[in-house]
């Protein structure tokens, strides 16, 4: 649990980490319904569109330069900007 | 004509033949919702934003064509409102999170863009369960929805302020996002229209991401004829959206009356099991009974991997979560909370902005991508919905539509399933197989329990089959579902 918090980027409380990893043993013995199931010759499905519903569309769109202005925007909206940049705390230690 | 003078009862065709005759104006019109709402959202918590300025600049747009005699756009003055989960340019979209409260976004969804371009009128932005995690709303960092037909019960969710906004007549029409059921659910619990398009038919650009394989936008109505008007105008390829499908969008409202006899319906008994409620196993079935009465003929079905789809979707939607929500970290917009560190100020940042239910969902989508486990699970998971994708293209082969429950259960009491989080994923045991297909699927109305609380009919289509599903929906509608 700690570790998955870890990769995760998330802090949780002692009580949050202990609730949670309840409800998750709950519901990972759920899931385990799926062991039921044989699927050792089934593909997964990486794709939703079928092959013929996806036919029709262009796999690259054409490579032109788009005016996007939304840069001051942006910014505007961020927790701590700097223009051009966005400032964060420092990143490697001494 | 005021514009009080149809009730709750205005429809996007009632609207555009009364603005063509000058009997309401757009301005009226979106002022006397704006009235609704303030009357009624302190109570109902549908709303999160208003967005009155961009909604009048709007009205005064289509009171020009009127006045210039110049032709009206399909949706011409029509009040919409926009599920918070769907980016409105310059009107603050939080996703029901605390880590999004002061979020403004730089530009438009292309369905929103879509709307407003066809006439409608923006009045503000719904309510949801926190980045559409939920089925009753009550995962919202800002409260609650409350049930316009049943105060004290949930609206069902994660669309709940739309579904209870349309609902309550706060707006005529409205967007919602759909993942595993957030949009029929709440239609169904609330009693009115709700569509999830296929997969790919509905642009999801702007669309603040989920579960990129699943989420689908898709429209609230008080008819199933607007419910279509709103499909025709959203609907369609997008390049901004690289998984929107290039396939014409078909004449939704053309194909609307057509005759239903020789239909084929098929009913997969997996979704008539226990745990449903028998006043809703009673009403969908009596539901059945009266397509049968139009002619169409009734199917009993096989559909094997029904029981394993919500340990399928539970994986799979977390999984996707878990990568997506990894960009509210602090550093370009949202909640920051310092810390002394890049990592720490990660952690603290999201501790502090995502609410329970959110972070449960990232850790078990964590979980179950991470080395070690994620053959066990995310593989297997994606491996058991080539199954389900598989029942149901095995279904249509025989039948044109699949007709079940949309919910087990009508809408519950507020607080009455928070405690236990399976529960509350069992809600959607009957709308997330659509999900996992990629299908489309309509919630229509299908009369109310003794108790009074509404019952959804859920129609199924094969890929891209809409207008197939809108058809028998109108076709029910029309013969009394509502009434049944």
């Amino acid at each position: 649990m700690v570790r998955v918090a870890e990769l995760a980027h998330l802090e949780l409380s002692p009580e949050e980490t202990e609730t949670i990893r309840g409800q998750l043993d709950e519901i990972l013995t759920y899931i385990e319904k799926l062991n039921e199931l044989d699927t050792a010759n089934v593909e997964p499905m990486a794709q939703v569109l079928s092959t013929e519903a996806s036919a029709g569309n262009p796999a690259l769109r054409e490579d032109k330069e788009i005016a996007c202005n939304v840069a001051k925007d942006v910014l505007a909206g961020a927790p701590d900007p700097s223009p051009p940049y966005f400032r964060v705390p420092k990143v490697v230690g001494r | 004509m005021s514009p009080k003078a149809a009730g709750n009862h205005w429809t996007a065709e009632s609207i555009r033949a009364a603005l063509a005759a000058k009997k309401v104006s757009a301005r009226e019109l979106t002022a006397e919702f704006y009235s609704r709402i303030e009357k009624q959202n302190p109570h109902l918590n549908a709303f999160l934003a208003l967005s009155p300025e961009r909604a009048y600049a709007q009205a005064d747009r289509v009171d020009a064509l009127v006045a210039g005699g110049k032709p009206l756009p399909p949706l011409a003055g029509v009040p919409m409102a926009i599920k918070d989960t769907i980016s409105t340019r310059g009107v603050r979209s939080t996703c029901g999170s605390r880590i999004l409260e002061n979020y403004v976004p730089p530009y438009d969804a292309t369905a929103v863009e879509r709307l407003e371009r066809a006439g409608a009128v923006l009045l503000g932005k719904t309510n949801c369960d926190e980045f559409a995690m939920g089925s009753s709303t009550e995962n919202s960092a800002y409260g609650p929805v409350r049930n316009p037909v049943a105060p004290d019960r949930v609206p069902g969710g994660s669309s709940g302020g739309s579904a209870a906004a349309v609902a309550a007549g706060l707006a005529v029409a409205a967007l919602g996002t759909d993942t595993g059921g957030s949009i029929r659910q709440p239609g169904a619990l609330c009693g009115i229209p709700a569509m999830m398009p296929t997969y790919g038919r509905v642009s999801r650009y702007g669309l603040i991401a989920f579960a990129s394989s699943l989420d689908r936008i898709g429209p609230f109505a008080t008819t199933v004829r607007d419910t279509a008007a709103v499909m025709a105008v959203i609907a369609g390829r997008d390049s901004n959206d690289s998984t929107s499908a290039a396939i014409p969008v078909a004449d939704y409202a053309g194909g609307l009356d057509a005759p239903v006899k020789g239909l084929r319906i098929g009913i997969p008994r997996e979704y008539f099991g226990e745990g449903m409620d028998p006043a809703v196993r009673q009403k969908v079935e009596a539901g059945i009974k009266l397509l049968e009465s139009l002619g169409c003929r009734a199917t009993e079905l096989r559909m094997p991997h029904t029981d394993y789809a919500i340990a399928t979707y539970y994986i799979i939607a977390t999984a996707e979560a878990s990568s997506n929500l990894a960009r509210y970290d602090g550093v370009r917009y949202g909640l920051r909370v310092p810390g002394e560190t890049l990592l720490d100020m990660y952690r603290k940042t999201r501790g502090r902005g995502f609410g329970a239910e959110v972070k449960r969902r990232i850790m078990l989508g964590t979980y179950a991508l991470s080395a070690g486990y994620y053959e066990a699970y995310y593989l297997k998971g994606q491996k058991v919905r080539t199954l389900i994708a598989r029942d149901f293209q095995q279904a249509f082969q025989q039948v044109d539509a699949i007709v079940t429950p949309t919910s087990p259960v009508p809408a519950f009491r507020l607080g009455e399933r928070t405690a236990d989080p399976l529960q509350m994923y069992l809600a959607d045991i009957y709308t997330v197989t659509g999900s996992l297909a990629g299908v489309p699927g309509i919630s229509v109305p299908c009369g109310k329990t003794p108790q009074g609380l509404p019952v959804g009919l859920q129609i199924f289509g094969p890929a891209f089959g809409e207008a197939r599903v809108l058809q028998l929906a109108r076709a029910f509608e029309k013969a009394g579902g509502f009434a049944i």
